[in-house]
């Protein structure tokens, strides 16, 4: 059994007697006497838990990663370097993003503040911060209740992209991989990080009630939500091959445990519907943990890669000490929160196939507020066109309409192919999907919205696609289509 | 020789606290190292929203291990009620239940999870009863509390029956969750003799001590109450932070060892109130030259299962419904729902919003129906500066009103006309995305409108080396309240900012302090302040002529700026310090209190008529939106803001203010709804359901401007309050969005609801639409 092991403003933590289930938020305030990282919700939803840690194996080098302590688990940051707010100064000098932020008046009550600084930091080492969209995706992961976030916004825009001369660009230079692989047990409790498939198959073999884990953006809920004491967790983040992200000839491979952060600027610009929906997926924090592999098998009706990955007939891959086998994503997710594995197999990647430019193809997503929530409507909508403009096939698959994650709409994809792609066939295809689903009314909207916005995505699908066939993200938009062109 | 002029007034600083905050080392309640033995406080609360308790069994929670107590009504050994204004607040519920989450009993353990395990160990049996839950429901069934208020003048009726254009209507307004960023928390830590030491989150030290001191039965003077800082508050910690202090000192009382009481995130927002949904009926007549005449209004805020501060709001709405408009002939009648929701609260605004919110919509209804520009509209029925045109419905003539002023300047430097112009035009070549704009002027009274209230103390220690401790008795919740007095202070003395520090807010310093609230705490404190300071200036200037070697009746002619004490123009010089050493070993006292109340201010309710308020801020913004008639989603492109804070004491924090204040009635209005069930439990406690806005919801291009030349008589350096004021501003976002639908179909009344989700927005998009066929759209998308 191994001991937990991390470093927490470059000072070494060894412990062995805490639940492996403890939130790095929980160990850094209750046990490290850290305050300064805050407990604004539990749930990844206000940023005030913000830490930074240092992800070495980060494709392209080393890089700083703001997350959300709050859902991670202390076996999650074995081996790495974690950072907060009270480590950025250097003796009296306060960190450049300190600095900015407050003399550029950008905290009040404080509160959210040292969250904020702890985004603003990762703003400051990432060099692809070039467009106003990308600040706001940066930052949207931290409410503030009093500044009315304009401040917050100079500050960031002052300092992205600047890496400011220090230590922390040599604690980026010299980054090294540590392997995360982990045997931790505190009383009835066990984590596994196992480093081979091998090691994989032997735990899941011996434990097979065990439940996978690897960003943990939505199992560690349980925990932080629910309280629950889980018995038995295996990672997957110890496994280097479930993290390859590729481009290999015309297809994009998305290992199961590739963060979705680092699959948004893969995406950039031959899988630009992907692309899109990952802007409003969720905050930078959660993309910089969560992961392809967990939002598919967790098999949510609201999860969003799922619509978009079977617009794009994206294809799954499973192994188990068996082998491995493949299908499509859209087989893959079977039903509410259920997918095709078998006990003992994992999903391993994804590929996606090139779109070709006889396609249209958009993703969307529809929810009260456009960025950091949850869907009320989800789409990835997909037709091919031939030369005489006829649809020959058409995927509109749909979330949060149905139980099932990204449901296809059949019988409005009936009602295109083979006819014009027209405005006329996409109002009878948009009548016909009304006749496709029957959606529930909660609080992030009645049956009846959901089915009009459902409709509405596919006539903006076609009025969007008029002048292109993957238009790219739009400047700031209003709303999730894009329905004015002349911007 | 040149001396500095030197002051911290009117010039941008930054919060005194801002280091602290980026570096993690400000401290909250919930931040306080655990003190030796600390248990912790949870609730068993209520199932339902009313009920009858026919059983409450905590024997097996009090068994369990590591479970210090289980604390019921019967408990309480002084009065067992945690209310504001009227004693109709139990502490802990005793036989009835009035809404989901009204606490029954207290767990006290040793960890939160040693906690919830007691809580699940209680047996509670609550037998439902009929519950009430809108303003709508309470007005069918009468169920109404705590009086009734009627602002009246004129003849309405006679007046609505000779206007040139009439109508009535219904207006309903949401609620809204405070959402601070740091939940509600107390710690107490009982000391020698049943004395209490009370470390909370709250925006009324006072309240808490004395809430604290009925519950326990013991003098106040019992009990101290310290306030680090909040991490926000926005009127949700006036009265509710209490509740927490309370239950944490009967767990102390009973077990005789620190307490905290901390709410995670849901518990708070299960728990707590939150700003009134409003229900309102009018009717409104305007006259051929569309000039607002007459307006009745019967308006009901939905008060929860308590008074709380409702009768304030519901006061400061009536007082507000008349917005910036002389209307001849009122009629306001208010009253209070009593239904079984957690009670409503003081919230930023505190009722003038809803009041607000009721005369925009006449003017927005107006102006569509007449096809006039809403600003023009609105400006026709300012108050003007003339007798005839200047008395409110309560009947005060309005000193010099300044909404026409900042009309003139606001539509000027956001270009107004000629934008309308330009988006309209937009418009007509843009088949699914609409632009519109909007624009609102405010007016709000500045004071405590139960004018007992207006009253501050402060108290300043001058140390013999120069450096200087301030104490008052307001609170710091990131409004800036600290670095305002300590610029005040600064000036007084003519120190450094650098060489005061602003001491955390406590009962012992301070007494009998009114809550930080109704955008006063400057206003009031700061006069204090200022006050306390003169009296130390008076016992300081005759030793500092003997420091500087001049007669003393020369002592008015000295100046202190920038620690420096010299007389202008002459080569007499020492420092600030200097003088304080002297006056210590001379023995002159280097303490003083400072008190202020506001002068003249008595209104009558029962006759409304008086003087509430001891002035009025001023304020205007134009907002310019987009909306995507395929999803209902919405933006806001741009605000221009011009704001009157008289002469800012510190620029920088009213602009913070000001650019806040909006963005979060934005979010009143927009992105925030609260979804209850049907048996009255919240859907939405979490940000996972409740979205306040972030950061891509802020106006894409945002511009604030302070009015300049604006000083205020009489009040402390000529400036203004600003806490409350700009969130009215937010109103210009609904009346863009009102001019964008406007174009969907022309000449169609409009009726959208608040808040402006975007299901809410494609629902009118579609009425509007119902009668557009097929074809027709078709044809617009071709187009």
């Amino acid at each position: 059994m191994n001991a937990l092991r991390f470093y927490v403003n470059d000072h070494l933590v060894e412990e062995s007697a805490v639940s492996p289930t403890t939130t790095l938020l929980y160990y850094l305030r209750e046990k490290l006497g850290l305050f300064a990282t805050k407990e604004g919700c539990n749930e990844g939803d206000c940023g005030a838990c913000t830490v930074a840690i240092v992800d070495a194996m980060a494709p392209g080098g080393p890089k700083f990663r703001a997350i959300n302590s709050c859902l991670v688990l202390l076996p999650m940051v074995q081996g790495k370097r974690v950072y907060t707010a009270e480590g950025l100064a250097t003796g009296d000098d306060l960190h450049e993003v300190q600095k900015r932020l407050a003399e550029g008046f950008g905290s009040q009550c404080g509160y959210c503040t040292p969250g904020v600084v702890m985004s603003m930091f990762e703003a400051a080492y990432r060099e692809d911060l070039d467009e106003d969209w990308k600040l706001d995706d940066q930052m949207c992961g931290n409410l503030c209740r009093c500044t009315g976030y304009k401040p917050i916004y100079d500050a960031t825009r002052e300092v992205a992209g600047t890496r400011p001369e220090g230590r922390f660009r040599d604690v980026l230079e010299k980054a090294e991989a540590s392997p995360m692989t982990l045997t931790y047990e505190h009383g009835a409790q066990r984590y596994f990080t196992p480093d081979s498939f091998e090691a994989l198959w032997d735990v899941l073999e011996d434990h097979p009630t065990a439940r996978l884990v690897s960003g943990g953006t939505d199992l560690s809920l349980e925990v932080s939500k629910q309280f629950k004491i889980l018995p038995l967790l295996v990672s997957v983040e110890g496994l280097d091959a479930l993290r390859r992200l590729a481009v290999d000839g015309d297809t994009l491979f998305i290992g199961a445990t590739a963060r979705l952060a680092d699959v948004e600027d893969v995406t950039a610009e031959r899988w630009q519907p992907i692309h899109r929906m990952l802007r409003f997926f969720g905050a930078r924090q959660i993309k910089n943990r969560a992961t392809i592999g967990g939002n598919l098998c967790t098999a949510s009706p609201i999860g969003d890669m799922g619509p978009i990955l079977v617009a794009l007939g994206a294809t799954a891959h499973l192994g188990s000490r068996e082998g491995s086998r493949s299908m499509s994503v859209q087989d893959f997710l079977v039903g509410y929160r259920q997918t095709a594995l078998q006990p003992s197999e994992i999903l391993t990647h994804v590929t996606v196939p090139a779109i070709p430019a006889t396609a249209r193809c958009v993703a969307y997503k529809v929810s009260k507020r456009q960025e950091l929530d949850i869907s009320a409507v989800s789409a990835g909508l997909y037709v091919e066109l031939d030369e005489a403009n006829t649809v020959t096939l058409a995927r509109l698959s749909f979330g949060g309409l149905s139980a099932r994650p990204a449901t296809r709409a059949a019988q409005a994809e009936r009602a295109l192919v083979g006819a014009q792609w027209t405005l006329e066939s996409v109002e009878r295809a948009a009548q016909s999907l009304k006749e496709d689903f029957n959606p529930i009314s909660d609080h992030r909207g009645s049956s009846w919205y959901r089915s009009m916005v459902a409709s509405n995505l596919l006539r903006g699908f076609f009025h969007e696609t008029a002048s292109g066939a993957v238009p790219a993200l739009p400047y700031r938009p209003t709303a999730t289509v894009n329905s004015f062109a002349g911007r | 020789m040149t001396h500095s002029q030197k002051t911290p007034l009117h010039r941008p600083a930054p919060h005194e606290s801002c280091y602290l905050h980026v570096k993690g080392e400000a401290r909250y309640v919930h931040d306080v190292p655990p003190p030796p033995g600390l248990l912790h406080a949870a609730l068993v609360t209520s199932p339902v929203a009313h009920g009858r308790i026919v059983e409450l069994d905590v024997s097996a929670a009090r068994a369990l291990p590591r479970v210090h107590a289980v604390l019921t009504a019967a408990d309480v050994p002084g009065v067992n009620d945690c209310s504001a204004v009227i004693a109709d607040e139990p502490l802990l519920a005793d036989g009835e239940v009035h809404c989901c989450g009204q606490a029954i009993a207290v767990v006290v353990a040793e960890s939160l999870a040693d906690c919830r395990a007691a809580v699940a160990a209680v047996k509670l049996r609550v037998e439902a009863l009929p519950a009430i839950f809108s303003s709508r429901e309470a007005v069918a069934a009468g169920s109404y509390m705590n009086g009734v208020h009627i602002i009246e003048r004129g003849d309405v009726q006679g007046a609505l029956a000779r206007c040139a254009l009439r109508f009535s209507g219904e207006i309903e307004t949401s609620g809204q969750e405070h959402f601070y960023l740091e939940t509600h928390a107390a710690l107490v830590l009982p000391e020698e003799g049943g004395t209490y030491k009370i470390t909370s989150s709250t925006q009324h030290p006072s309240e808490v001590q004395a809430n604290v001191a009925k519950v326990l039965g013991i003098p106040r003077n019992r009990i101290v109450v310290e306030v680090l800082r909040m991490g926000g508050g926005f009127g949700g910690k006036e009265t509710q932070g209490a509740h927490l202090a309370a239950w944490a000192a009967l767990a102390a009382r009973h077990t005789g060892r620190p307490v905290e009481c901390w709410m995670n995130r849901d518990q708070d927002m299960l728990f707590s109130g939150k700003r009134h949904p409003w229900y309102s009926r009018y009717e409104a007549g305007f006259d051929a030259h569309g000039v607002l005449q007459a307006l009745d209004v019967f308006t009901v805020p939905n008060g929860g299962w308590s008074n709380d501060l409702s009768r304030a709001i519901l006061d400061r709405c009536l007082f507000h419904i008349d917005n910036a408009y002389f209307i001849p002939h009122v009629r306001f009648e208010g009253r209070i729902a009593r239904t079984n929701r957690p009670s409503n609260t003081a919230f930023r605004g505190f009722g003038a919003p809803q009041g607000v919110m009721i005369v925009e919509e006449v003017f927005n209804r107006a102006a569509e129906a007449l096809g006039l520009d809403p600003a023009e509209l609105r400006s026709r029925s300012f108050y003007r500066d003339d007798e005839e045109h200047n008395r409110t419905p309560y009947d005060f003539p309005l000193p010099g009103p300044r909404s026409q002023r900042i009309h003139e300047e606001l539509m000027e430097s956001s270009e107004y006309v000629a934008r309308r112009e330009a988006l309209e035009a937009f418009n007509q070549r843009s088949p699914l995305v609409k632009r519109g704009i909007g624009y609102q002027p405010l007016k709000f009274g500045v004071s405590f409108t139960h004018s007992m209230l207006n009253q501050a103390g402060a108290l300043v220690l001058i140390y013999s080396d120069g450096s200087v401790q301030l104490n008052h008795g307001g609170t710091e919740m990131g409004q800036g309240l600290h670095t305002k007095m300590m610029a005040v202070c600064a000036h007084e003395l003519g120190v450094p900012m650098g060489r005061i520090r602003a001491m955390n807010t406590a009962t012992d310093k301070v007494p009998n302090t009114s809550a930080t609230a109704a955008s006063a705490g400057t206003d009031l404190n700061g006069a204090a302040v200022h006050a306390a300071c003169v009296t130390l200036l008076a016992r300081l200037r005759p030793v500092a002529a003997k420091v500087l070697g001049v007669d003393v009746a020369r002592a008015p002619d000295i100046a202190f700026a920038d620690g420096q004490v010299y007389i202008p123009g002459e080569s007499y010089e020492t420092s600030f310090d200097a003088v304080v050493r002297r006056a210590y070993e001379d023995q002159v006292s280097l303490s003083s209190t400072g008190y202020y109340r506001t002068p003249n201010i008595k209104y009558d309710a029962s006759i409304g008529r008086g003087k509430p308020f001891h002035y009025y801020a001023y304020g205007a913004a134009v907002s310019e939106v987009e909306v995507n008639l395929l999803t209902g989603e919405h933006r806001v492109l741009r605000t221009d803001i011009l704001h009157d804070v008289g002469d800012s004491l510190v620029p920088s924090i009213d602009r913070g203010q000001i650019e806040g204040a909006f963005v979060q009635g934005l979010g009143w209005l927009s992105c925030e709804e609260l979804v209850w069930n049907d048996k009255g439990f919240l859907l939405t406690h979490s940000p996972d359901s409740y979205k306040i806005p972030t950061i891509g919801n802020m106006p894409t291009d945002f511009r604030v401007e302070l009015l300049q030349q604006a000083t205020q008589p009489d009040v402390i350096h000529g400036s203004k309050a600003v806490g409350e004021p700009p969130f009215l501003l937010a109103i210009s976002m609904v009346t863009a969005l009102r001019h964008a639908l406007a174009s969907v179909r022309p000449g169609a009344a409009i009726e959208l609801k608040v808040p402006c989700t975007p299901e809410a927005v494609l629902r009118e998009i579609e009425r509007l639409r119902e009668a557009v066929t097929v074809q027709e759209r078709q044809h617009e998308l071709t187009t």
